[in-house]
């Protein structure tokens, strides 16, 4: 659209017609009339072609079915029906026109949230026509900008690429921070800051990586296969208006140096938490946040190994990379969560490593956890495939399902069913976790209250693990816990969830374990497949999915959770998926998985899934599920922390 | 006729100016007259009836949020707001200021000041259209633009 003119007008090239800026094509926003009318008589005055209009939504229809109908919009900053920033943001990303911003607001701060948000300019009510005489400057500069970008655009790359450490540090401190959104905003600065420090005249458009776009590119990048993708491919498959192939490069960096972060974290911490899983992991867990999730991982003993072999066996999908643990999760953090999710992911790697070691783990402070190494293997086994599905369905109903049949564990019963009702909501966040981290999240959630949804991990430790269970286990419902004998299919799921979010399957593991459910009724196996099959970097280690499988096989018998909801069902679409909206959970479940940035925001994807009825009380692992959730929401949970008020997990198809 | 248009012009005449001598309106009303064309010779008359009917609402309905507890400030802001982005769009310099004066008891929570001003705000949004009403009536008798047109 850069280049696209009003006729012969004018080109955004060097030939500039008499008229110009005659010709000028503006839309002008704003929902009062009479300012409205006042702009349109006045851009008429200029010669501009005005379309004028009243309501946010109504202008980005207008600007999506004319790809390149205008070429500057001018925008009033409050309007009912949205945000003019968020407006501004949409057109940003998807039309990169140049925008102006309008409001009878002259206060710094407004005017500074306008600059920050891409606007060109910001003008003042009552807007004289001589401000509006010169706007064409903005698009004059605008597409010169472009043609630059286009011209360098390698050695636009280049600079991005360079760039990229610094930025990468604030995913990292960021997700500790549990901030996304704040993390976003410093990344798009430090971005802005470094564009302008780039040494061409070049200036990139700035492009904002929403949680949706996000979404979209990761779901791109794991149906390409995190080896095999590029830039150009991503692009296309992404096919998002205005993005360009060094955007997507850059962000296809940072995501890279993401995930090798998540696994290198993983891999350390895996280590050292594991001991005594039960207090030591759970003491770690309370604080979900920044947790541990290692500590978590290791409390789900689930042996990353074994959960990656589930998710290797269970998905059937061999993209998925044992080596890259929990970068869904991690960046899940590190685009939405505002916790630090990523230790979840971390931890779940831990915890399927630890689980291997059929320690049972006691995530669960109050609950007595009995988990047997059988039980978290079979757990595991069945997690793997519960995970997958898990995480696919942290949509869907299914995984609380299961979760709510790991919950029954016998002697966790009743503590399952209390947290499960609590928690389940809050499952669905932890999920994310998925990996090690999600076992050990999961365990640690029954016992551990989630720390705002996200914090599943401690509180649920006490009640019911089982509710840290990932939103997508069909849990079917916190009440039928008592039917989830498959304590290890809800591990299975946890682990497979892990893949995704590999970490995830851990928690299940490890929730099984401490149940003592077998979650023979689950039929962990069919998600654990689909979590494969969405997990392709799933950096669960093959090792630990086989604990899953394990734990699962003996949960596949009874899952009642199956009936549930589509337990095996959905699970394989999640690999499939992508794409519908009913799939959104299972789609978000493949991105989350496939990013292994499982959002770990649990907490948002606790109310998003309970709000939709999605995970009943039963997810403990609210932070998990969220995170999942989240992603496969798209996430707009993230939405809290995101200037994107739109995303919410309302958008989890229930 | 003629000397009546012509006394009726200048009366046309002396109305607008004393709007502007009290204040009641300011320079961005010459905007708008300005922006009268031959194609909208009545633009100025078409904006103001317009302003006229959209604030008389917002007033309407922020005075009855505001008479009950509990109070919305953000979405009373919120029309406050709206209503001074038109009111300034207009030039419709006292109502405007009594906007702002109210903004500011909302931002310490003053309702009873709040209802104060409105009141007066009121007045001077009654005042306004009770000047401008019948100037447009008189412009429409001898040929808007002209007037409009007249500099000032």
């Amino acid at each position: 659209m850069a280049t696209s003119t009003s006729g012969a007008a004018w080109k955004s090239g060097d030939v500039v017609s008499d008229q110009f800026p005659a010709g000028l094509r503006v839309l002008v926003v704003d929902d009062d009339p009479t300012c409205l009318m006042i702009l349109e008589k006045m851009l008429r005055t200029c010669l501009y072609e005005v379309t004028k209009c009243n309501r946010a939504e109504h202008a980005l229809s207008l600007l999506r079915e004319n790809k390149n109908g205008f070429d500057i919009v001018i925008s009033d900053v409050h309007m009912p029906d949205m945000n003019g920033f968020k407006l501004l943001e949409h057109i940003g990303l998807e039309m990169d026109l140049p925008v102006i911003m309008m409001s009878a607001d002259d206060g710094k701060d407004v005017v500074m949230k306008g600059v920050t948000h891409g606007a060109c300019d910001y003008l003042i009510k009552p807007v004289r026509i001589e401000a509006l005489k010169n706007i064409w400057q903005h698009v004059v500069r605008k597409k010169k900008n472009e043609w630059r970008e286009l011209e360098q655009s390698g050695s636009v790359e280049e600079g991005d690429r360079s760039a990229k450490p610094s930025e990468d540090a604030d995913y990292s401190s960021s997700a500790n921070e549990g901030n996304w959104k704040s993390s976003k905003k410093r990344r798009d600065e430090d971005e802005e800051a470094e564009e302008r420090d780039d040494t061409s005249t070049l200036k990139k458009p700035r492009v904002v990586w929403s949680v949706e776009l996000h979404q979209q590119f990761v779901a791109a990048v794991n149906q390409l296969g995190i080896d095999k993708a590029v830039p150009k491919k991503i692009l296309e498959l992404m096919n998002v208006p205005g993005l360009t192939r060094e955007n997507v490069a850059s962000h296809l960096q940072k995501y890279r140096l993401y995930l090798r972060r998540l696994s290198g974290q993983h891999q350390t911490s895996m280590n050292n938490s594991f001991i005594n899983p039960q207090e030591a992991s759970f003491g770690a867990m309370t604080s979900l946040n920044g947790i541990d999730l290692q500590t978590l991982a290791v409390a789900g003993q689930i042996p990353a190994q074994s959960l990656a072999t589930l998710q290797a066996a269970g998905l059937g999908r061999s993209t998925a990379k044992p080596g890259i643990p929990l970068p869904l999760v991690d960046q899940r953090n590190l685009f939405s969560f505002e916790n630090p999710k990523l230790r979840f992911g971390e931890g779940q790697q831990q915890q399927q490593q630890h689980l291997g070691t059929s320690k049972p783990v006691n995530l669960l402070h109050g609950i007595p956890t009995s988990m047997e190494p059988k039980q978290l293997t079979s757990l595991h086994q069945s997690a793997q495939s519960l995970g997958m599905n898990m995480q696919v369905n942290t949509h869907g109903a299914q995984n609380s399902s299961l979760l709510m049949q790991m919950n029954q564990p016998q002697s966790r019963g009743q503590i399952l069913n209390d947290t499960a009702s609590s928690h389940v909501p809050r499952l669905p966040t932890t999920q994310t976790i998925v990996s090690t981290g999600l076992a050990s999240g999961v365990l640690g959630r029954n016992g551990i209250t989630n720390n705002g949804r996200g914090a599943g991990y401690n509180p649920v430790m006490q009640n019911s693990s089982m509710l840290n269970f990932p939103n997508g286990f069909p849990l079917g419902s916190a009440s039928t816990m008592s039917g989830l004998p498959s304590q290890g299919s809800f591990q299975e799921e946890v682990t497979s969830e892990v893949k995704g979010s590999v970490s995830f399957a851990a928690s299940y593991d490890i929730f099984n374990d401490l149940n003592q459910h077998k979650s023979n009724d689950w039929d962990i196996q069919n998600v654990g497949l689909t979590f494969d099959a969405s997990q392709q970097s799933n950096s669960i280690p093959s090792g630990s999915l086989d604990l899953v499988h394990q734990g699962f096989s003996g949960s596949q018998r009874n899952m009642p959770v199956r009936n549930q909801s589509n337990v095996g069902k959905p699970m394989y679409s999640i690999g499939d998926i992508g794409h519908g909206n009913a799939q959104n959970t299972s789609q978000h479940l493949n991105t989350l998985l496939g990013d292994n940035s499982i959002r770990i925001k649990t907490e948002r994807n606790t109310d998003v899934l309970a709000d939709n009825g999605f995970f009943p009380e039963q997810f403990g692992q609210d932070d998990l599920m969220s995170a999942l959730l989240k992603q496969q929401e798209g996430i707009t949970p993230a939405e809290n922390q995101f200037d994107f008020d739109g995303y919410s997990m309302d958008n989890i198809p229930v | 006729m003629e000397s009546n248009n012509n006394s009726l012009r200048q009366q046309i005449a002396d109305m607008r100016q004393s709007l502007f001598d009290e204040e009641m309106l300011d320079r961005h009303y010459r905007t708008v007259e300005e922006l009268s064309d031959k194609d909208h010779p009545n633009f100025a008359e078409e904006v103001m009836t317009m302003y006229f009917r959209d604030s008389t609402k917002l007033i309407a309905i922020f005075e009855n949020a505001l008479e009950n507890a509990p109070f919305n400030f953000i979405v009373l802001d919120k029309y406050l707001h709206q209503l001074k982005g038109s009111s300034a769009s207009i030039g419709a310099k006292k109502v405007w200021e009594k906007i702002n004066e109210m903004r500011d008891c909302l931002r310490e929570r003053d309702i009873e000041g709040t209802r104060t001003v409105l009141q007066q705000l009121k007045k001077e949004h009654d005042n306004l259209r009770g000047r401008i009403e019948p100037y447009f009536r008189m412009l429409r008798q001898v040929g808007p633009s002209e007037i409009a047109q007249r500099p000032k």
